[in-house]
């Protein structure tokens, strides 16, 4: 299995090069420009000038370059330099991979960023499990009882209705028409008392609520039809008529043969979680990453697109191999040697 | 009657605690401000966006300010400079301002001339990107005459010489702050770019980039009294109608910026009461740019929209008749109330305020008159064929209109192919990424620079209140072409030089009336032969709460020029 592993790893190195070179050679091609979103009151030598500034003079292999050696080799220095409290070599004058809109370290934006999004997204995410399981469950388990049709019904519409529409809806009814909730997240609210925890939890939900639905409705389905699949077979009708009690049949037998397929469908889908919900995070103004990569896009700020899109892409090859190595775990038949 | 008195002493007791409490620095608690395109920087030389200008300008400050009439009023310094005065140099090479000697930075050290001095130069280094540069046009030197006197010396005549430190584009910045950050190394002063030290009524406690800004009254404000609110926030994201929501429905916001709804959503929210909408016009003009050179696709890139000393004329734009005729056709007022409510008027001019510069001779345009215009292409030998399209030698008048995606705009271009085709103009639409449209790569064809389309439709404006720089943007040596990288700002390729003489005599000229005479012929010439045609002067919309006060709507200046008087 660690051979495994490693060998896997080994792989994602080329793959991960060739995914950066890729990626930074669609921006470089996209007819995208940073001073675009300048008032026209700037004239274009100014903006010239500008962009001569943020280094766009220099040919395509220079500087893709430079961000490989500012991201592969000064930035890790420079973590290691602040978890640790040394000083690496000449630290001061090394270059760190900046964003053309703020002119601050990618980095530190995407650090900022990161709380906000693994508290609003990825709380959705666990609620969204939690709903769908036993949901998935019970659908199976009683299929076509009305349970099972309003079940469908219900996950039907969270799949098919877009989270612009449902967080408008929300903020409509709850926030608008009854007061009850604030529309705009705050994100430097602090939790510091019980209180404050209630705010903080006030401006969660909606939100969580409206994306785990969303994540509830597809993973539900998924859960129904796996434990589908195995109610019918032979090692059920077995541990049955051995004498064993319902619960255990299916909690013990079936669960845990139909939670397989969706385990690696849920660590599939953890690198989602660090790339935001895009739509929700603009929504809700909860300004994380999602809401960090559509800005940079929109405002043509290249090296924050390039880092953050290469950091997904090595969250996809990671998760990729743990969901790999997780079906090898739950599955004894499956052996990677 | 009992209950009369008791209420007059109850409002006594009010107005009494109430001026009591005016004396008092932060005594209105919060302030929420809400911005849908959220702040990236607060050093507005290295941004220039708009946004960034007016987060900045809650901390700090230029030397004069522009008010809600475009008068220029001191705030760093005692008055403003005049030849009458003696603040301009009678050959008008050179402006002094004097600074005020009780204004102090936050962090308690005195404003000097020295900090002014050093803000020009750290936006004149050529390395540094400055994004204010066109403020700084033709200064050939800042110089501390003293402790609180500048002096900005022109290497020309600058009859309007207010360009640099007046309004919020370029504000004094602390030289003990930015000491090391000259050049190449601004972009390396993180800190510094993002709580810059400040005179102005609040500091920066906490900044995070394009989400929201955390600050508090300034303690060494030059007034003692203001600002009224302790602590504020400026909070980024989102889109412009849940903005207008946030402060007219729900109230959870004081202030919201640049709200460019449909008219009648922006209607429904205001009438729930919470807060008032505010609209104030500048000089920004949505027109259409006609072009005077031929824009086929079969011309190739070297011939392609370029101007070569008028040896590439437009097929059929450059015939005056026909150009009328479109800008004649056009119903403005639909236009208005389809895509702009409040936030537009119609017009006939590109220069349509400050009101001095504003002409009248152009209004011919406000209404619409279809007949006139098939008259006119009737006349001009136009005549419309089988398919109903004009037609004169073989050229049909089948005319490609693009402008950047934006669904008010691309509605405009819907209702006006609509009023086209009522004279026989045929219309093809096409729109373009905004990043792309009005991005400067000079190697796509998609630009507005390169203008590969007969009509092209976007705002243009200009800062400040004086308009010369403006109007010389369209004299012929300002035609784009590749030997300029299409830099240049003569997108229409006009070239007239009887204008090209205005221009020149303005850049001349200090009498205010002079140049109003001058500015108004100018744009005469623009509009008269229409070689633009304006549609719509729009205004900035915003709303604030209906518990915020002393709020002035500015289109001249930062909507938040005068934050500090602003209370509840």
């Amino acid at each position: 299995m660690i051979r495994y592993i490693i060998r896997r790893l080994l792989f994602a190195v080329p793959t991960l090069v060739a995914i950066s070179f890729i990626v930074f050679a669609i921006l470089d091609l996209a007819p995208n420009d940073p001073t675009g979103q300048l008032p026209l009151t700037i004239p274009p030598e100014v903006r010239a000038q500008i962009r001569e500034s943020l280094g766009l003079g220099q040919p395509f292999y220079i500087r893709y370059g430079k961000w490989m050696e500012q991201f592969f080799v000064n930035e890790p220095l420079n973590i290691i330099e602040q978890a640790f409290d040394v000083k690496i070599g000449d630290s001061e004058s090394r270059l760190r991979v900046r964003s053309w809109a703020t002119r601050s370290p990618v980095v530190d934006l995407i650090v900022e960023r990161m709380p906000q999004t693994l508290w609003v997204v990825g709380l959705s995410y666990i609620v969204g499990i939690l709903i769908a399981i036993p949901i998935g469950i019970i659908s199976a388990y009683r299929q076509y009882s009305w349970f099972d049709q309003v079940g469908t019904f219900v996950s039907m519409v969270g799949f098919s209705v877009p989270t612009f529409f449902t967080g408008l809806l929300a903020i409509i009814v709850f926030s608008v028409m009854l007061q009850w909730l604030p529309s705009i997240y705050d994100t430097t609210h602090r939790v510091t008392d019980l209180a404050s925890f209630w705010v903080h939890l006030k401006q969660l939900i909606m939100p969580v609520m409206v994306l785990a639905l969303f994540n509830a409705a597809q993973l539900s389905r998924f859960m129904r039809s796996a434990m589908l699949d195995n109610l019918n077979l032979d090692y059920v009708r077995t541990a049955r008529s051995k004498g064993m009690r319902e619960r255990v049949v299916l909690l013990i037998h079936v669960l845990r043969n139909s939670m397989i397929p969706v385990v690696t469908l849920i660590a599939l889908g953890i690198p989602t979680i660090f790339s935001g919900a895009i739509i929700t995070e603009q929504i809700f103004r909860v300004n994380g990453l999602g809401q960090l990569l559509i800005i940079a896009i929109q405002g043509a700020d290249i090296p924050l697109v390039q880092t953050l899109t290469f950091m997904f892409a090595v969250l996809i090859v990671l998760f990729n191999l743990v969901a790999d190595v997780l079906y090898g775990i739950l599955d004894p038949r499956i052996r990677y040697e | 009657m009992k209950n009369i008195t008791t209420l007059i002493a109850a409002l006594a007791v009010t107005a009494m605690v109430s001026s009591t409490a005016h004396a008092q620095r932060g005594r209105d608690g919060h302030l929420n401000i809400l911005y849908w395109q959220a702040a990236s920087s607060m050093n507005p030389y290295l941004s220039g966006g708009t946004k960034e200008i007016e987060a900045s300008s809650l901390v700090i400050e230029p030397l004069a300010h522009y008010d809600e009439n475009g008068n220029m009023v001191p705030v760093l310094v005692d008055e403003i400079p005049t030849i009458e005065n003696g603040g301009v140099a009678s050959d008008l090479g050179s402006i002094t301002w004097k600074l005020r000697k009780d204004i102090v930075w936050s962090d308690g050290s005195p404003l000097t001339a020295h900090d002014v001095v050093f803000s020009g130069e750290y936006c004149l280094h050529p390395d540094g990107g400055c994004t204010s540069l066109n403020y700084f046009s033709d200064v050939s030197g800042l110089e501390a005459l003293d402790d609180h006197t500048v002096k900005v010396n022109f290497g020309v005549a600058k009859p309007f010489p207010y360009g640099p430190f007046v309004g919020s584009t370029t504000p004094v910045i602390q030289k003990a702050q930015f000491a090391d950050c000259l050049g190449v190394k601004a972009v390396e002063c993180t800190d510094a770019n993002f709580g810059p030290i400040g005179t102005g009524p609040f500091k920066v406690d906490e900044f995070r980039a394009n989400d929201v800004v955390t600050l508090s009254a300034n303690e060494n404000f030059r007034e003692a009294d203001k600002p009224a609110f302790a602590t504020a926030t400026f909070k980024g994201g989102g889109d412009a109608a849940s903005a207008a929501r946030s402060v007219l429905e729900t109230g959870e916001f004081d202030y919201a910026w640049n709200l460019q709804v449909e008219p009648e959503v922006l209607a429904q929210m205001a009438a729930a009461g919470k807060g008032t909408v505010v609209t104030a016009f500048g000089s920004s003009v949505e027109r259409l740019m006609v072009n005077q050179t031929n824009n086929d696709p079969a011309l190739g890139p070297d011939k392609r929209s370029l101007y070569l000393d008028g040896t590439n004329p437009h097929p059929f734009l450059s015939d005056p008749a026909v150009r009328r005729a479109l800008s004649l056709a056009i119903d403005r007022q639909i236009l208005v109330d389809a895509g702009y409510g409040a936030a537009g008027k119609p017009t006939c001019n590109v220069l349509p305020a400050p009101a001095v510069y504003a002409s009248m001779a152009n209004d011919e345009c406000l209404t619409q008159n279809t007949d006139e215009a098939n008259r006119i292409l009737d006349e001009a030998g136009w005549m419309p064929g089988d398919d109903g399209v004009r037609t004169k030698d073989g050229v049909r008048i089948s005319i490609l209109y693009q402008t950047s995606t934006n669904s008010v705009r691309q509605g405009t271009q819907a209702l006006i192919k609509q009023m086209w085709e009522a004279i026989g103009v045929e219309t093809e639409l096409r729109n373009i990424d905004a990043a792309v449209f009005f991005g400067g790569d000079p190697a796509s064809p998609d630009t507005y620079m390169k203008f590969y389309a007969d009509i092209e439709m976007y705002t243009n404006n200009f800062s400040g209140t004086d308009p010369e720089s403006y109007m010389a943007n369209w004299t012929c040596e300002k035609i784009p072409g590749p030997e300029n990288q299409w830099l240049l700002s003569n997108i229409q390729r006009q070239c007239v030089p009887e204008y090209d003489a205005l221009s020149a005599e303005m850049s001349q000229t200090a009498s205010l009336e002079e140049r109003a005479r001058l500015a108004k012929e100018m744009n005469d010439i623009i509009v008269g032969n229409h070689y633009m045609i304006p549609l719509i002067w729009r205004g900035s919309v915003s709303a604030h709460s209906n518990t915020l006060l002393g709020v002035r709507m500015n289109a001249w200046d930062s909507e938040l020029w005068n934050v500090a008087d602003w209370h509840r």
